[in-house]
């Protein structure tokens, strides 16, 4: 049952990188799910307790009253028709633990929505797609895809301000480790920030239905050292470096169609549909996190992305065996 | 003694002679409360079975990561489906089906207010329905681009525009569940009429059963609550084919908008698709625990209450689409304001069982089940009710779990229960207790098994409306679990199928009265007659059987 592909993945190990594999919202990584972590844990603590009284009294009462074999039928139990006090004690009680949790709930709110940046904050705008991430980062004009890379938070004062757009339908960005989810609505901007402590790599999923590949919309979160951070931006920022040997491959790139959807920086490639192919080897994966990035897997998917990914919006192009192989080493080439 | 003068050329025939067309004649054309009463449930039954079967699929493609059982296209499909036939066809037509046969027989009238409305309500529920399904063969339009609607229950715009929804199948959508609508609107006015206006002599609005009162709080909220989301369907209409662009975000239209247009219309929709629950453990808890319902008034208050505070809670299915932190702080605490009348009704229910006689039979047993697991619900909304839990929770299994706890192992194990206590009363015969029991256990336990896991898969992050998931993110055995919970299900609504078949021909004859009942409608023969009462009653409490058996104590000396 389990699909190749995604048995590779589980394998996949990037050099140096701790994955964090784990999308479970009790083990926060980050300012904002550690403290809707917190939250949540009192709100459990509460309705634990709530469960255990009020459902022990409601077995009690089913065990202690059933009716017993030898109970007399005709003997009607008295009827009691209600109590004011034990009314207002049901009332009231409540009402007492729905103040706690709305107040409680008003601040957490609060602390998330309304916190001000630190001195040092990363800006990136994710443009959610039907079933991928565009990644834009303003401050160094760099556009990739699907794999946010930030910095971490080392210092105690960097934090990362996503601004969050829509290019078709909505989408909700969820990273569960880092932050509750936020949705990407055409038309909107809306925010969301994460400062994860510790290096790493940190999974989620697209939250919000967004079409037939909505469970195929997987997401990223690259947290490197600032140092790492500043290199690969600063990598990402060169054009494409040309490969003297790849030259042939490029040719053949761009006379096919894929350049009708996908951009290479500094090529004739400019499509704006698809991903921005830039430096695509720097990536660890590919179709929205559902493969891993190499050589053999990228010529599958080329070859026909309807298998991994049926319903997706990338045709198989039906390219022949020598057209696949140039497209895929060109694709190799781009480092 | 007057001889009867019959008309020559139309012989009195008896029921038990009608032929097939005659029979399926008298159906069709019948304005009788009680066969379209039967009608409405027999139909949301067989809706149930269809989109039972549905999710059945669902969970089988969920029971392992990777699976292929069905492709994305084929799922997406089954999941609106499931979910609209279960809130649209299944939910409303359990209300319309369950008010319809009981509210005359219960405040001693010989029909409903407006017989005609009423039929004319039905049907036009039931082709609404109809059309939805057509989508099947229709959906495809002119592209041949679409079959059923695959945009989810609450169809969200720019998703269900042109541009994302091609060929018809969101024009189904739109369409189908409008028309059905009608039906519940029509349903709804004749409902609020006739508690209004038909009540027997004597029964003042105090007297008034509490099953009554629920449905008539109910049917308010319908004409309240339902008109948006057919201005929002027709908006939705306007928008695809004349491009009117109220939420078509490619020409400047607001998502957003389509979020609160329906959720304006969603959120009262949940209660009112649960009050029915509640109105017939009003009844059932009462007459199988031998004690008149703890708390009266309060119950009949809190329904109240639930019903207008319920209409100012729907953005809390929007704590995500960036809504300022004050609108996110007043539906925080407007949500868990819903708790507290909702928990006053389950403190009444308990306490009317306690020192009572509880007859644990398949009716109360239904009740019982839901008490505890309705109590979970409660919890579980009380934790998406805080805000920033609801930022992790939301659009997760959690939710899944939650809701199907609130709508499944509550609103259908009432509905359970009052099929079963009624049964007798509308065929006549009764169960078979064995078969029932069997149902009640299986179907418990399958539905907690089915629902209890889904609740961790949620908090460890896997989010709904996904086909397919990958390995190791710790999903699987909640999973696998999840999905042996339906066979136990499947089999507990087989043993229900047979017994309400069964027994309606072979079961023993019920009588009158097998409960020892309190209410009017034990007061009529089983079935009761096209006129329901040969002479209307005149009541003097809210339990005027309760003081025809009990002369020496009746009611009215203590209201």
């Amino acid at each position: 049952m389990l699909n190749p592909v995604i048995a590779l993945l589980l394998q996949v190990q990037v050099p140096g990188v701790a994955e964090h594999r784990v999308t479970d919202i009790f083990t926060p990584l980050a300012s904002p799910a550690a403290a809707e972590k917190n939250i949540a844990m009192l709100t459990i603590a509460i309705t634990t307790a709530i469960f255990v009284v009020v459902g022990g009294l409601i077995l009690f009462t089913i065990f202690r009253f059933r009716r017993r074999p030898g109970d007399d039928l005709h003997q009607e139990p008295p009827q009691v028709y209600g109590s004011n006090q034990i009314e207002a004690a049901w009332t009231i009680i409540p009402l007492l633990i729905v103040f706690i949790l709305i107040g409680v709930s008003a601040r957490v709110i609060a602390a998330v929505q309304n916190a001000s940046p630190p001195k040092s904050t990363l800006h990136v705008t994710v443009i959610g797609h039907q079933w991928w991430w565009e990644v834009y980062y303003p401050d160094y004009g760099v556009r990739t895809a699907n794999e946010i890379h930030i910095p971490a938070n080392i210092d105690g004062q960097t934090a990362t301000y996503l601004t969050l757009q829509s290019a078709d339908v909505i989408h909700s960005f969820w990273v569960p480790q880092l932050s509750g989810k936020m949705d990407l609505i055409p038309n909107r901007n809306n925010y969301l920030w994460i400062d994860p402590k510790d290096p790493g790599v940190y999974v989620g999923n697209c939250a919000e239905y967004c079409g037939t590949q909505h469970a195929k919309m997987l997401l990223r979160v690259i947290a490197q050292t600032p140092a790492d951070f500043n290199k690969w931006a600063a990598d990402q920022r060169k054009p494409q470096e040309e490969n003297a040997q790849a030259a042939g491959a490029k040719a053949a790139f761009e006379s096919l169609s894929c350049i009708s959807c996908h951009a290479v920086r500094g090529t004739s490639a400019a499509g704006r549909f698809g991903p921005d192919l830039t430096h695509l080897m720097t990536r660890q994966t590919l179709a929205a996190g559902i493969m891993v990035n190499n050589g053999r897997s990228l010529r599958d998917w080329v070859n026909d992305p309807q298998y991994p990914k049926p319903g997706c919006f990338m045709p198989s192009m039906k390219l022949t065996n020598q057209e696949l192989d140039q497209v895929v080493a060109y694709l190799q080439s781009l480092n | 003694m007057a001889t009867v003068d019959y008309p020559l050329d139309r012989p009195p025939v008896k029921d038990t002679e009608f032929s097939f067309s005659q029979a399926l004649y008298s159906w069709v054309a019948t304005v009788d409360h009680k066969r379209l009463g039967l009608m409405y449930i027999v139909s949301a039954l067989l809706f149930f079975v269809v989109a039972g079967i549905m999710a059945a699929v669902i969970r089988l493609q969920l029971m392992f990561p990777e699976n292929d059982l069905v492709g994305p296209a084929t799922y997406n499909r089954l999941f609106t489906m499931h979910g609209t036939t279960m809130v649209f066809l299944v939910g409303m037509p359990m209300v319309a089906g369950f008010s319809n046969y009981l509210v005359p027989l219960m405040i001693g009238a010989r029909d409903m207010a407006f017989p005609r409305l009423n039929a004319f309500g039905f049907w036009i529920f039931l082709f609404g329905g109809l059309l939805l399904y057509y989508s099947y063969i229709g959906g495809g339009g002119l592209q041949g681009a679409g079959s059923a609607p695959d945009v989810g229950w609450f169809a969200y715009a720019p998703l269900s525009e042109g541009a994302f929804s091609r060929g018809s199948a969101t024009d189904y959508w739109a369409l189908g569940v409008m028309v059905a609508g009608i039906g519940s609107i029509a349903s709804a006015i004749n409902v609020i009429a006739t508690a209004l206006c038909m009540r027997c002599p004597g029964m003042s609005l105090s007297r008034m059963p509490v099953f009554v009162w629920v449905m008539l709080i109910d049917s308010w909220l319908i004409v309240v609550a339902l008109p948006p989301l057919t201005a929002g369907q027709i908006m939705l209409m306007l928008d695809r084919h004349l491009h009117a662009n109220f939420f078509d975000t490619q020409a400047g239209g607001s998502a957003v908008l389509w979020q609160h247009i329906f959720w304006i219309f969603g959120h009262p929709e949940v209660y009112i698709l649960i009050f029915p629950a509640f109105a017939i453990l009003s009844e059932v808890i009462p007459v199988f625990s031998r004690k008149p319902l703890f708390g009266r008034p309060a119950m009949v208050g809190a329904v109240v209450a639930i019903g207008f505070i319920s209409l100012g809670v729907w953005a809390h299915h929007m704590f995500a689409v960036g809504m300022t932190s004050w609108s996110n702080s007043f539906f925080a605490a407007s949500t868990m304001f819903v708790g507290i009348p909702t928990g006053i009704k389950i403190f009444n229910w308990t306490a009317t069982m306690y020192g009572g006689k509880l007859r644990l039979d398949t009716p109360l047993l239904f009740c019982c089940g839901f008490l505890l697991q309705f109590l979970v619900a409660g919890l579980t909304g009380i934790m998406l009710g805080v805000a920033p839990f609801d930022w992790q929770l939301h659009d997760t299994y959690f939710v899944v779990a939650h809701f199907h706890f609130t709508l499944l192992l509550g609103l259908v194990f009432g509905l359970f229960a009052g099929i079963y206590y009624w049964y007798p009363k509308a065929f006549g015969r009764m169960y078979n207790e064995k078969l029932g029991k069997l149902h009640f256990w299986l179907f418990c336990i399958g539905a907690n098994l089915t629902f209890i896991p889904l609740h961790f898969a949620g908090m460890l992050g896997m989010p709904r409306r996904i086909y397919t998931y990958p390995a190791g993110r710790g999903w699987e055995g909640w999973n696998m679990v999840s999905t042996v919970g339906v066979f136990f299900q499947a089999a507990g609504i087989l043993f229900f199928l047979w017994t309400m078949v069964r027994s309606a021909f072979v079961g023993e004859p019920a009588g009158d009265d097998p409960w020892d009942g309190w209410t009017l409608e034990w007061a009529t023969s089983s079935p009761p007659p096209e006129y329901n009462f040969e002479k209307l009653p005149v009541v003097r409490s809210s339990r005027p059987l309760w003081d025809l058996k009990h002369p020496h104590d009746p009611d009215w000396k203590f209201e």
